[in-house]
């Protein structure tokens, strides 16, 4: 049996999938309406500091005629009272006790009235507490959200207020508008996070209109960055949530999140070591039924694997990440078109010979132009394999039996120092490694 | 005729002659653009007749750059919105679409050109060629039809100073009048028309040379003469009660459907088709969708031999119309007016087509439509000295367009024997290079 119960640094929920802070978890009625369908635990939306909001509040990048392959939005945090999100945090905890609710907050940068949030999101009944650093777009401006994530000593410190007084786990919910990730990471270890949650969204200006020279979405004659989520931040969601699993220094649970949007995209986050995985985009876009076949999906996966928990697999990816410096030079692949399947569109042809080592011929067989590869030229790079649209068609054929290995950093042991292009061409050469 | 088909509604006439290939909306046109894999050196490419640029006009419907999208099809084919509704995709660029291989659907390429093209007509066509400055040459131009336009459109970007020669009242030739409702309407001919007069293009319709111009002042006048006359002599059955009232020739009977006044398009209530072309299936499912009540293809030989494309032949079934193979027409029968068809049957002899003795039998109908091919007007023709006739067909150089009388070239359905529209835009255009080549001897 398929158990999906996870535990996320002290916070337990029925299933690993999160709604993340944001307008889908405004208030209790959407979050009752979510745990309906399935959600294992939602991050209500950030609780705080008065604001005031702007209309056209999203923009999208649709791409090929793909809606929404990014969101992007400058929606701040909640604009309803501390009052009467706490209320409903506390009946909405009653209604789904087992469902994991946390509380988001961000308040001004002032010990007192961190304590005072801290302590009232306690009373209200939420199973624990994310700390938004990560709003990139008008909290930032008044010091707070990704003003703080950007800066390891605040971070530190607004963590540190937190902890002291806090009674329940506290996340701390990293901004990636940063150069290297794991520094605030480690920071909020030091203010004593119970767990990480990244990425919040991404700056950004999602287009500029042709007609009027607005930028996209305009607001009263006015647009600017704003924060980016969707499918086109997962692969930077991915590597982040990555960076903070691997780093010694850190080693706290993760909740992830940017741009999941089905179980397969949680599956992946997962195995790079989040316990829980938030969504908002997807949800934006369907509403909240998609947690349906996210469970559905998880669940046949892990039954046609053999898992029964996801503690079996969590982090199981990290392993095969290397720096650069530790993989196999001498791994050779070479692609191969399969003729049978090929539709002869030539796009292998062209992305290759403008735009790589041009090692693909066109050759003439049978009446009909066959791009062929042309193996003693190719390096492997999978660029045809990339571009071509026939499912396993192109194919990177491996040519070497795995028996012989060096890496950049053991090579750079052996050869003369400092290293020249001369002896670099011998150890290739050796190899029959052709640089054209 | 005996009993003619009670007239139907205007509102049955609008829905039996609305277009049955609707155009995309803009969104599902940019889906469809977007789903083009923009192949290189593209096989849509190679089986269009005119050779358009078509992954590259796709690619700039995705990109939402309609105005080089209009550009780019243009430049390779004049009458692109023509060919845009009634070109037998299925056969030429659709037909070669990698999609096939990869077992999906093809692009709707033919429904892509059209998005553009309507479009480019509700821009009111803005001029996207700049004609060349006057060479100080001159051309005329026997035929308004697509060949012909094609030919003055491309030569305009040479400099010559070009006048058409047509006969009849409308230009555009076929695709003005010969092109079912339901595929294209008149007036998308007519626009094509009008855009290729913008390159200033002189055409004098209503004038037939040889009546109006003599070949001799034609000849004075212009440095080079290209003829696009088509096939306009229809052929006969050569059997008898062909003159009887009730028979009609295919492509008058479909041209006076083009011009969209139905009503006043008498149909049988039985209607017998000879022949089994796309004319033919025209007719069929016109005189069809005009209220006959039925109507009889009759075809001497079998299915397998019908030149009338597959999509012709299912439009012709899904129209409800009666299908008789190896039925050879033997004689029509009436009194002044048609009654009845009498036929014979026919098998295959040693690879021969033979009629079995007594195997008569009669098919009873009010109106027989002939639509057993077109052939040149020879007669016409024959004014032009030592131009070279074989088969029924102009002969003309392969790539210049010259006839065996230097001065004069020739495209379109007069040198192919009835092809396409887009071969005839091909061949139009070709002859322009051909004419310039010639005047400028240029190799």
């Amino acid at each position: 049996m398929v158990d999906l119960r996870i535990n996320c640094a002290g916070i337990t929920s029925p299933n690993p999938f999160w709604l993340a802070s944001a307008p889908p978890t405004n208030s209790g009625y959407q979050i009752c309406k979510a745990f309906e369908v399935g959600w294992g635990g939602a991050v209500w939306k950030t609780i705080g500091a008065p604001v005031m909001n702007v209309v056209n509040r999203y923009g999208a990048v649709d791409f090929n005629g793909q809606k929404i392959i990014g969101l992007n939005n400058i929606e701040l945090i909640s604009d309803r009272s501390i009052e009467i999100n706490l209320k409903e945090i506390a009946e909405t905890k009653k209604l789904w006790p087992d469902r994991a609710i946390v509380a988001s907050l961000m308040v001004e940068s002032d010990r007192k009235i961190w304590h005072d949030i801290v302590k009232r999101t306690i009373d209200a009944g939420a199973d624990g507490i994310e700390l938004n650093y990560g709003c990139p777009h008008g909290m930032s401006e008044r010091g707070m959200g990704s003003a703080v994530g950007q800066v390891p000593e605040y971070c530190t410190m607004i963590t540190e207020w937190v902890t002291e007084v806090s009674t329940i786990p506290v996340l701390v919910k990293l901004t990636p508008n940063v150069t290297d990730i794991r520094f605030p990471g480690r920071a909020a270890k030091k203010g004593n996070a119970n767990g990480i949650s990244l990425i919040n969204t991404i700056n950004t200006i999602i287009g500029v209109d042709l007609d009027t020279f607005q930028i996209e979405p305009s607001r009263g004659g006015k647009g600017g960055h704003g924060g980016y989520a969707g499918p086109a931040i997962k692969p930077i969601a991915l590597n982040m949530v990555s960076e903070i699993a691997r780093d010694p220094e850190i080693n706290l649970p993760i909740s992830a999140m940017g741009g999941i949007s089905n179980w397969k995209d949680a599956l992946e986050f997962i195995l790079l070591g989040a316990t829980s995985v938030q969504v908002c985009t997807a949800v934006m876009h369907y509403g909240f039924r998609i947690v349906e076949d996210m469970i559905d999906g998880t669940t046949n996966w892990m039954e046609e694997k053999g898992y029964t928990s996801l503690d079996q697999i969590r982090g199981k990816a990290l392993a095969n990440i290397a720096n650069f410096g530790d993989m196999n030079l001498l791994s050779k692949h070479i692609a191969h078109i399969d003729a049978g399947k090929c539709i002869h569109c030539n796009l292998c042809y062209i992305a290759c010979e403008d735009t790589a080592h041009q090692c693909i011929d066109l050759v003439q067989k049978k009446g009909k132009i066959q791009p062929t590869v042309r193996e003693s030229d190719c390096v492997g790079c999978r660029l045809c394999y990339i571009v071509c649209p026939v499912d396993h068609c192109i194919t990177m054929v491996q040519k070497d039996n795995g028996a012989q290995s060096k890496t950049w950093n053991e090579l750079v042991k052996e050869l003369p120092q400092p290293l020249s292009i001369e002896d670099l061409r011998k150890f290739q050469h050796k190899h029959g490694i052709d640089v054209h | 005729m005996n009993n003619v088909a009670p007239k139907l509604t205007s509102k049955e006439y609008e829905a039996n002659f609305a277009e049955l290939k609707p155009a995309l909306t803009d969104v599902a046109a940019l889906a469809e653009a977007n789903r083009c894999l923009y192949c290189y050196d593209s096989p849509c490419m190679t089986a269009c007749p005119t050779h358009i640029d078509i992954s590259t006009f796709i690619k700039k419907i995705s990109t939402g750059n309609l105005r080089g999208s209009a550009k780019t099809i243009l430049s390779s084919n004049w009458v692109a919105l023509t060919c845009a509704k009634a070109c037998p995709v299925d056969e030429l660029c659709e037909g070669a679409c990698v999609y096939h291989a990869k077992g999906e659907k093809p692009i709707q390429i033919g429904k892509l050109q059209r998005h553009v093209m309507d479009w480019y007509v509700e821009k009111r066509m803005p001029q996207l060629f700049t004609p060349a400055e006057m060479n100080g040459k001159t051309v005329g131009i026997i035929g308004a039809g697509p060949a012909g336009l094609a030919c003055a459109a491309e030569l305009t970007l040479f400099g010559f100073e070009v006048t058409i020669y047509e006969a009849s009242k409308l230009a555009g030739g076929l695709d003005t009048h010969g092109i079912a409702p339901y595929k294209m309407q008149q007036q998308d001919s007519l626009n094509e028309v009008k855009m290729i007069k913008r390159l200033g293009v002189k055409i004098k319709t209503g004038v037939r040379v040889g009546k109006d111009i003599s070949f001799e002042k034609l000849e004075k006048t212009h440095d080079a003469v290209f003829i696009g006359v088509g096939l306009s002599m229809p052929a006969d059955l050569k059997i008898s009660g062909e003159e009887m009232i009730g028979v009609v020739n295919a492509l008058d009977f479909v041209e006076n459907v083009t011009k969209r006044k139905w009503k006043s398009v008498d149909v049988g209530r039985r209607v017998a088709v000879i022949g089994a072309g796309n004319t033919a299936i025209d007719a069929a499912t016109e005189a069809k969708r005009l209220g006959a009540e039925e109507v009889f293809m009759v075809y001497r030989r079998g299915r397998e031999q019908m030149s009338a494309y597959d999509f012709e032949f299912e439009l012709a079934k899904r129209d409800g119309i009666t299908f008789y193979f190896h039925a050879q027409p033997k004689k029509i029968v009436g009194k002044k007016k048609v009654q009845a068809l009498e036929c014979l049957e026919t098998r295959i002899v040693n690879g021969k087509l033979k009629t079995i003795p007594r195997s008569e039998f009669k098919i009873p109908v009010d109106m027989v439509i002939k639509a057993v091919g077109q052939n040149i007007d020879e007669t016409f023709l024959a004014s032009i000295p030592k131009l070279k006739i074989k088969d029924g067909m102009v002969v003309v150089n392969t790539k210049s367009y010259q006839t065996s009388n230097p001065k004069y070239f020739a495209g379109g359905d007069c040198i192919n024997g009835g092809k396409e529209v887009v071969n005839a835009a091909y061949d139009g255009k070709r002859a322009a290079y051909g004419i310039h080549n010639f005047i400028f001897k240029k190799k």
